[in-house]
């Protein structure tokens, strides 16, 4: 079974998406706690998960980049999509998905303790994707 | 077969209790704000405890409790520790079954690896840890015939360890023993996938050390793990886990400077060299099960050995034989002795290995063994179990970039030496690694080679003491399992003595 995108919230091209469950999830998570950023971790256990944390609580630096700015309804402030720049040059060919799933997740990520864990769902860009995202390319930090 | 009685049934090993608090001061202590989180067991899905839901109250009361016990166990001779240390491992070696049905009951791993593996490297670490600090001395250096510069360790004081899901019983052994033997008192928190199997272990000897030695705090990482990991009260933080978050406790400890320990996992490659199969012989079988280590503890190992690489000349028929070989590996119960292969360790976990097996075929790798969700029926199919996967593509593939931490190995050729290593060395990580040769020359080459804190050659998956853990690149800071662990929880005083009866002459 090849993943498929359902209806996103990202209306154009872009690298990152939001299911409808993922944003309702990051709607009360901004209601809870205030503006909110992600950084997608690598690595063992819970490598692999995008981390949600306060804007600001993780300082992104010269060795990150900026994936996407995530506008979400009901949510005034875009959630920022980071991940370090080694890591995404080994990413950079595929579209990522934020997702959530039932779990009882780790680190330090906000919705742990609401018994639900984001996840990274992630599929090739297509050639279109590609040429039009290669000439913007996420900015560093 | 033997098939272990479940916790909860009559005539078990052990009993978990249906609800456990924070260990905190040598007893257990409700949570300050009173709430709990279900603990289930990923064999069924099923919740067979309740636990202490803590927050930075909890941390607080724990840290006290600790800071009234560091001083005086900081100065408890290294004998008298030592001999803690050493009935701890013996009452541990008393419970042994109990003890490794707990862990099984709480990850989902298969009873025959925590009574062979965990909970016996678990018991050699304390006795490890209780044989170094004895034998472990400061140095002098004469200066001059008047001067004399000592070097005496010390504990650091309090010191918090953040512990990881996937061996929750020897991961917390690898970073209490160490901290232990050098004197500090610990405020650890253990993962909220597995707290109960640490829980229980406490619960067993927690009497042998004085009150507030030791002290765990349970609950979610933000909730419980960012105030203790951010706590000014503390010495130093020990980490195992993945990149972000040890990224953020690095941040942490920079805004109060302390040092930090830290393993992060790796992509660990396995290489097999062509003269492997020059005979079909107790080697060539070795090397079969080498492959197949990727499997063990269901791929939830920091090193497990997720990238194999073949080399051309013999690829086909070595990989034709490792997949046959995969297939045998048995699935099933994880209380039966026969079970090689349990459940992953949580809901989430499951999710993300399917993910990956998602993205690796969408990327064009194929599928030789496996690839799906497994329902084990009856009970079993509330669990999450995974089919161990054989995935045949190149490096560049996420599969082959990123820590599935699943029962899935990812298979690519080489060329020849310079591309082996070249291939192993194209990761971002460099935890562990695996060289399989019957070439000492090459063995030795590849190993100094590879970028990776440790190469298993001619083996994989040993996790003895007196053996040094860690990684290079981005798998972590630090060194476990050997006795210069004990450093990383150590401070150096130096007393500098001038014996000369006169002025220096300045002033």
């Amino acid at each position: 079974m090849t993943y498929q995108d359902p209806a996103v919230t990202a209306p154009q091209v872009s690298r990152v998406a939001v299911t409808p469950t993922a944003a309702g999830l990051v709607q009360e998570l901004y209601a809870a706690h205030g503006p909110l950023m992600f950084h997608q971790s690598g690595g063992c256990c819970d490598g692999s998960s995008p981390m949600c944390y306060l804007a600001g609580e993780f300082r992104t630096g010269a060795s990150d980049v900026l994936l996407a700015a995530l506008r979400i309804d009901g949510v005034p402030e875009p959630v920022t999509f980071w991940m370090s720049a080694a890591q995404f040059e080994r990413w950079r060919h595929t579209h990522l998905t934020v997702d959530v799933v039932p779990g009882r997740g780790s680190g330090f990520s906000l919705e742990a303790p609401e018994g639900v864990r984001f996840l990274i769902r992630s599929r090739l860009l297509t050639p279109e994707e590609d040429a039009a995202l290669g000439s913007v390319g996420p900015r560093q930090a | 077969m033997t098939r272990y009685t479940a916790p909860g049934q009559p005539g078990a090993a052990l009993q978990y209790l249906p609800r456990y608090d924070h260990w905190i001061g040598g007893e257990f202590v409700p949570p300050a704000h009173g709430r709990y989180f279900e603990n289930p067991t990923p064999v069924t899905g099923q919740t067979f405890c309740e636990v202490a839901r803590g927050t930075a109250e909890d941390v607080e009361r724990a840290l006290d409790a600790a800071h009234g016990a560091a001083p005086a166990w900081g100065r408890t001779s290294a004998a008298d520790r030592a001999a803690i240390l050493n009935k701890i491992a013996d009452r541990m070696a008393a419970n042994l079954e109990a003890l490794a049905v707990a862990e099984t009951w709480d990850n989902g791993k298969p009873v025959r690896e925590t009574l062979a593996a965990d909970i016996p490297l678990a018991i050699d670490h304390f006795r490890y840890f209780a044989g170094v600090i004895r034998a472990q001395e400061g140095s002098l250096a004469e200066l001059d015939d008047d001067t004399v510069a000592y070097h005496f360790h010390e504990p650091l004081g309090v010191v918090a360890q953040i512990i990881p899901w996937n061996f929750p019983i020897l991961m917390a052994t690898w970073k209490l023993a160490p901290a232990l033997a050098a004197g500090n008192a610990v405020v650890l928190k253990p993962a909220e996938q597995t707290p109960a199997s640490i829980l229980y272990l406490i619960s067993l000897i927690g009497d042998l050390l004085p009150a507030g030695v030791v002290n765990i705090v349970n609950g979610f990482g933000v909730e419980a793990g960012k105030p203790l990991a951010s706590s000014p009260r503390v010495a130093k933080v020990a980490f195992t886990g993945e990149t972000t978050t040890g990224r953020l406790i690095m941040q942490y400890a920079s805004e109060n400077i302390k040092p930090v320990t830290l393993e992060l996992g790796g992509k660990s490659p396995n290489i097999f060299f062509d003269d492997v199969s020059a005979a079909r012989d107790e080697f060539y079988d070795k090397a079969l099960e080498g492959f197949t280590m990727f499997a063990l503890n269901q791929g939830e190992v920091c090193t497990c050995p997720s990238r194999a690489l073949v080399q051309q000349g013999h690829y086909d028929q070595f990989l034709a034989d490792a997949v046959a070989r995969t297939q045998q590996v048995t699935q099933g119960h994880p209380l039966d002795t026969d079970t090689m292969i349990g459940a992953q360790a949580s809901n989430d976990q499951l999710e993300k290995i399917l993910s990956y097996i998602d993205i690796g075929q969408a990327e064009g790798a194929t599928v030789l063994a496996g690839g799906h969700r497994a329902d084990r029926g009856g009970e079993l199919s509330g669990g999450y179990y995974v089919e161990p996967t054989v995935f045949q593509g190149n490096n560049s593939m996420r599969i082959f970039q990123e820590e599935i931490f699943g029962p899935v190995v990812s298979v690519t050729s080489f060329a020849d030496f310079d591309d082996a290593i070249k291939i192993a060395n194209d990761t971002l990580y460099g935890l562990g690694a695996g060289v399989w040769t019957r070439n000492i020359n090459t063995a030795y080459r590849a190993g100094r080679a590879i970028q990776a804190g440790r190469v298993w050659t001619n083996s994989y998956h040993l996790y003895p003491a007196h053996a040094a853990f860690g990684g290079y690149k981005g798998s972590g800071i630090g060194r476990e399992t050997h006795k210069m662990m004990l450093e990383h929880y150590q401070q150096t005083k130096n007393l500098l003595v001038s014996y000369a009866p006169k002025a220096m002459g300045f002033f």
